[in-house]
């Protein structure tokens, strides 16, 4: 914890000029989050996001659905098949990227 | 002699040494799915080396591979529809091409001249002629009095020129015989359970049995008898009534067969299932590290190999089939993937997608024999593969 109030002043300097985010991800954790959407959830959805067993998480489908609806998905999963709730594992600031990096299909970038 | 003819000798001469050092059987040989990539490495397990590697395979995420039956060629089934035959001794792709836009496995006929490939879109199995890739038969998975067409699971081999699979929407298994020629003869079993999502054939070829997610229980059907229909074994098996998320369905391919003995993943919870096989009763579980994926047996059977689902996916165990319980546990590296045995089993090949490797263990002492670099690799796959029923 002592090193993370080390870094702020850094990374408040680094940060200064650009738009500053609530619960902005660390890279190391944006790469994490981009490896295990692509890679686990691909395992059902396809790795290039275009559907498996589950279905397409590509934008323009997502686009069809409400941040609500995505969001919840991801939370407590959907009974009837096999999407487990991702609650858990996953935080608040995890899913809020999963959500937004659904909605831009920033992820195969 | 001339001097055409001696350079014809020459060159004749060179010609048989190259011939002589390149020469070599591919009994030893395999490929790992590299599925980031969308390559494919040629391995040999004699001395653990990387012979050659394959790329231009498009989506290689859930890639799956069947041998021709001469051991030269290995198809490859991408994600992305692509169906592609290698030629893993030139080290080269022979024939490509993109089937469907969704595809999830496929499989190879009894005598080696079909391949059959299953679809999740648009949803069935289209067959192929094994050495020209040309479209033999196109089965569209239609059901219901819409005619939805279901996603294609648990595509596999079966005697007699036969190819079994389950409709994933529909809760139907399928058989397409192709004994009579090109035109199959498609039989459907109706009702078998809600969403198999995956299936597999005993190594004897007789029951084809598909795990379902949406009930508990296997549906089984005895291959020798298919007018008794599809019957319900392993009522409780399954999710049970407290239902457990699954982060990674497990994969029936692999289910391990001892002489007494099947063992299965169950689905999410932390055990694997030991049930008779003669009559299909559960016999124990075996409480292990998270949920089961892979479950297989080394191929004499004395030993199963386990890996396991997000989050404990560094992590592989070993059972001891007479003691049945958990004698080993190793660590070969994040998000364990797949397991493969060499013919006889001396060795198993493990492969962690997120360290990129792949580690070579001795199933005798458990010690590393080796570790290839390899491009997030998935699964690894064996030329034996090309003389047992199912795989």
């Amino acid at each position: 914890m002592a090193s993370r109030f080390i870094l702020l002043p850094g990374l408040f300097l680094l940060l200064l000029g650009q738009p500053v985010f609530a619960g902005e991800l660390p890279q190391q954790r944006q790469n994490e989050l981009r490896d295990l959407l692509l890679q686990d959830c691909g395992s059902c959805h396809g790795m290039t996001l275009k559907g498996g067993l589950g279905p397409a998480l590509t934008p323009d489908v997502i686009a069809t659905r409400s941040r609500d609806m995505v969001r919840t998905t991801i939370e407590q999963g959907r009974s009837g098949t096999p999407m487990p709730p991702w609650k858990n594992i996953l935080d608040n600031d995890d899913i809020n990227w999963l959500v937004d990096t659904l909605y831009k299909g920033s992820a195969l970038q | 002699m001339n001097t055409t003819m001696r350079l014809f000798i020459l060159v004749a001469g060179l010609m048989f040494l190259a011939a002589c050092s390149t020469l070599r059987g591919t009994g030893d040989m395999g490929v790992v799915i590299e599925r980031a990539s969308g390559s494919v490495q040629i391995i040999e397990t004699s001395h653990q080396t990387r012979l050659g590697r394959i790329e231009g395979l498009g989506d290689l995420s859930h890639a799956s591979v069947v041998y021709s039956r001469d051991e030269r060629y290995a198809y490859v089934f991408g994600r992305d529809g692509g169906l592609t035959r290698i030629d893993i001794l030139a080290s080269r792709i022979d024939k490509r091409l993109l089937q469907s836009g969704n595809s999830i496995g496929g499989a190879i006929s009894q005598d080696g001249s079909l391949v059959a490939v299953s679809n999740y879109t648009p949803g069935g199995i289209k067959v192929f002629d094994a050495e020209t890739l040309e479209l033999v038969a196109d089965i569209p998975a239609t059901y219901g009095r819409d005619r939805l067409r279901s996603k294609v699971v648990g595509l596999v081999d079966a005697p007699d020129q036969r190819f079994v699979f389950s409709l994933y929407d529909a809760g139907e298994i399928w058989i397409a015989d192709f004994s009579m020629g090109r035109h199959p003869h498609i039989t459907r079993f109706k009702q078998v359970g809600r969403q198999p999502y995956d299936g597999l054939i005993t190594p004897d070829g007789r029951y084809y049995l598909a795990g379902l997610f949406g009930e508990d229980g296997l549906a089984l059907l005895d291959l020798w008898h298919e007018e008794k229909g599809v019957r319900k074994i392993l009522a409780d098996y399954g999710r049970g009534s407290k239902k457990m998320p699954v982060y990674k369905m497990p994969h029936l391919e692999g289910w391990a067969m001892t002489e007494d003995y099947a063992f299965l993943p169950e689905v999410g919870r932390h055990e694997v299932l030991v049930v008779n096989r003669h009559n299909w009763k559960k016999v124990t579980s075996i409480p292990v590290y998270g949920q089961p994926v892979f479950v297989m047996a080394r191929p004499d059977g004395r030993q199963i190999w386990v890996n396991y689902a997000f989050p404990d996916n560094d992590t592989v165990q070993v059972i001891d089939t007479e003691k049945l319980k958990v004698v080993q546990q190793l660590k070969p590296g994040k998000a364990v993937l797949h397991m493969e045995f060499t013919p006889r089993g001396e060795q198993v090949w493990i492969s962690a997608r997120d360290s990129n490797r792949v580690t070579v263990y001795d199933t005798f002492d458990f010690h590393e024999i080796k570790v290839l670099p390899a491009d997030k690799p998935s699964g690894i796959f064996f030329t034996s593969r090309a003389h047992r029923i199912g795989l």
